[in-house]
């Protein structure tokens, strides 16, 4: 096959290249390799639980397009779930929760009232912005933003390599999971089924019905980690633009990862780290007084634009992906 | 079963939506504790109250006429165009740069500083349009991540080339010769309100009227039989995201144009902000149509409008407004919501 050389061509190419600007600009600017591997794994942190998640989700057929909602509305109920318990992990799993719910509810749209799935995904996307500022009023009376106390964030360990959040670890593992998941179980065989001939399923005698609703919940569950880790293990504030587009970064990951989890681990780890370098060029000596601020922060919109432009080729996408299916 | 009307079904289901949109947020107010009726009729009073209100929820619907273009044109065609929001920021860049920075004749001022916006959207668009032709590029991923630098390059070029000396939170001010009339004085409604009504008006005719609006359309509704009919698909995707970005870009214009009393962009962009986003659900409501996007424009500018006052005298933060736009969306992407109202009513 002509096009998978060309692909795998296309994608180590851009690999290569990404490694070469990255050492040049380490080079020519003298920045510190530690803080930007620190800034790169954060960065990578909530695109790999959601690119995860995404990629199991599309594999059994839907297609979530409010990511970046979940993101938003789980990083409140994060940072919101922390001041009650007192506790950062407990802020965690309130994310999750509160993911597993946006899941929940656009997989019964998907699925039951067989909506447009990208219109659905759009419209948790908009109710989410609207809520986060709504939120921050009601629960905080503050505009915009909400500083929590320091002693919530949960905390991470020093290593060889710098501080590491226990989460990104866990994120490193939810990859390696997902891929076992759904290619050594039993579940994870009918998944991937259910997205490529979901009649076929079904005449097994396994609910694609069911299946769909399990993985749009566990995607929303992943990604809500993801959104509960920026305010709690990263940023130390909740503001009302928390997801910056995160959500669809996350998408371009899986779009780039072919619906594979740890291909998606490598495209997170791609974009986290543009965007680490964004932060770690922003403040270096020689260049903040040169380049404008605001142009540091296109880079990261910037490389998922020009990697996926780079890499997309001819994908293969379930057949049966982002259309409902009802038992006749 | 009956036969309906298409357009009355149509209008039945933005209808329903709506109203399922707005029972959820009641539900979402009296949860946190403020009464939802109170809420609704200061809602109401606030946007429709006298004159003044009407006026003024007039002049907030404007830009969403607009902004609902790019992605009601982009349904028609198949396309999924999210990019209103970066489009109209750098719309309204080039209203400013036009409008403040250059000193013209009046009128012939007004005219290019409109026009140059429009340009400047469409030209932002057309970046999508090509990616998706040539490299098959989701358009929803790269008109987010346009978006995303569009903020960023507006910000940069209002702070660094276009600030008012002496107020770097503003940009230069718009002359008075490129600036809409006010319409009654002591309102914020101007005559820019005609150009959007004109602009939606001659879109419908458009895509109605014409050979190439016809094919835009049957592209849309099934694509392999437009191929199999000889219709040019990726003509057809590079004119709708270029009439979407020349929407939005007027859409950015107008409120620098013609929105007093700033007469300006502020540097955070906080005057035009989401404007574009909203705009999706704007287009949904209206049904992918210029005309009902009109209508639905006028429904989505009462609702920020009459949130104002909501949240004046009854507490209840504006900003839910937008997460009742979300839900409508939701509840209009879901067609099947209608079907199981009818059962519901005919038992």
């Amino acid at each position: 096959m002509r096009n998978v050389k060309v692909k795998t061509w296309a994608k180590a190419a851009s690999l290569i290249i990404f490694f070469a600007v990255f050492y040049l600009i380490l080079k020519i600017f003298n920045l510190k390799p530690v803080s930007l591997l620190e800034a790169g794994l954060l960065a990578m942190t909530p695109l790999t639980f959601a690119a995860v998640g995404e990629s199991i989700n599309e594999k059994a057929g839907l297609v979530n397009i409010g990511i970046e909602g979940i993101f938003l509305i789980s990083a409140v109920a994060g940072v919101f779930g922390a001041e009650v318990f007192n506790n950062g992990y407990a802020g965690l799993l309130v994310g999750l929760l509160a993911g597993a719910f946006i899941g929940l509810i656009l997989g019964v749209v998907s699925v039951y009232l067989k909506a447009d799935q990208i219109i659905a995904g759009m419209g948790i996307n908009i109710f989410a912005l609207g809520m986060v500022s709504f939120l921050l009023m009601v629960l905080w009376a503050f505009p915009g933003i909400h500083v929590f106390p320091k002693e919530l964030m949960v905390p991470s360990f020093y290593t060889v390599i710098g501080r590491v959040s226990p989460v990104t670890v866990l994120a490193i593992i939810t990859a390696f999971a997902g891929h076992f998941f759904l290619y050594k179980t039993v579940l994870g065989f009918r998944i991937r089924a259910a997205g490529e001939e979901p009649e076929a399923v079904d005449i097994a005698g396994v609910r694609v019905d069911r299946i769909r609703i399990f993985t749009s919940v566990l995607g929303g569950a992943l990604a809500g980690v993801g959104g509960a880790f920026m305010p709690l293990c990263w940023f130390g504030a909740l503001v009302k633009e928390v997801s910056a587009g995160r959500g669809f970064i996350a998408l371009a990951c899986v779009v780039f990862a072919g619906l594979e989890p740890l291909l998606s681990l490598v495209a997170a780890f791609i974009f986290g780290f543009s965007e680490g370098l964004a932060y770690s060029t922003a403040i270096t000596p020689g260049v903040k007084e040169v380049v404008p601020f605001y142009f540091v922060q296109m880079i990261p919109y910037i490389t998922t634009l020009a990697v996926v432009t780079v890499t997309i080729g001819r994908k293969r996408f379930p057949k049966a992906i982002g259309k409902p299916y009802s038992r006749e | 079963m009956k036969e309906y009307n298409p357009l009355l079904l149509s209008i039945g289901q933005s209808i329903l939506a709506i109203a399922i949109g707005l029972l959820i947020g009641s539900a979402l107010i009296a949860f946190f504790g403020y009464d939802p009726l109170k809420a609704f009729i200061m809602l109401f009073k606030g946007a429709f109250g006298g004159l003044s209100e009407t006026l003024e929820t007039l002049a907030y619907s404007v830009p969403f006429m607009l902004t609902a273009i790019p992605f009601a044109i982009g349904m028609q065609a198949g396309l999924f165009n999210i990019g209103a929001e970066g489009q109209m920021y750098l719309g309204a860049v080039a209203a400013v740069a036009v409008g403040g920075a250059l000193s013209l004749p009046p009128y012939i001022h007004l005219i290019c500083a409109t026009v140059f916006s429009m340009v400047a959207g469409a030209l932002w668009a057309y970046p999508a349009a090509v990616l998706k032709i040539k490299r098959g590029v989701h358009e929803v991923i790269s008109t987010i991540m346009l978006n995303w630098i569009a903020f960023y390059l507006s910000i940069y070029l209002i702070v660094y080339h276009l600030a008012q000396p002496g107020r770097a939170e503003r940009s230069l001010p718009i002359l008075p010769t490129s600036r809409y009339a006010v319409l009654y004085s002591g309102s914020t409604l101007t005559t820019v309100i005609f150009v959007a009504v004109g602009f939606c008006i001659l879109l419908h005719f458009f895509l109605k009227g014409t050979r190439i609006g016809y094919e835009m359309r049957a592209a849309g509704s099934n694509p392999d039989a437009a191929r199999y009919a000889g219709i040019n698909i990726n003509k057809v995707i590079i004119l709708s995201f270029i009439i979407g970005g020349m929407a939005s870009g007027l859409a950015g214009a107008s409120q620098i144009l013609g929105r007093p009393p700033a007469w300006a962009l502020y540097a955070t962009l906080g005057n035009i902000v989401n404007i574009g986003f909203d705009g999706i659900g704007v287009a949904l409501i209206g049904r992918n149509n210029p005309i009902g996007g009109i209508f639905a424009a006028i429904f989505y500018g009462a609702l920020l409008n009459g949130g104002r006052s909501m949240e004046y005298y009854v507490g209840v933060p504006s900003e839910l407004v937008r997460a009742v736009n979300g839900l409508i969306v939701l509840a209009l992407a879901s067609p099947e919501i209608i079907s199981i109202v009818r059962r519901k009513i005919k038992k």
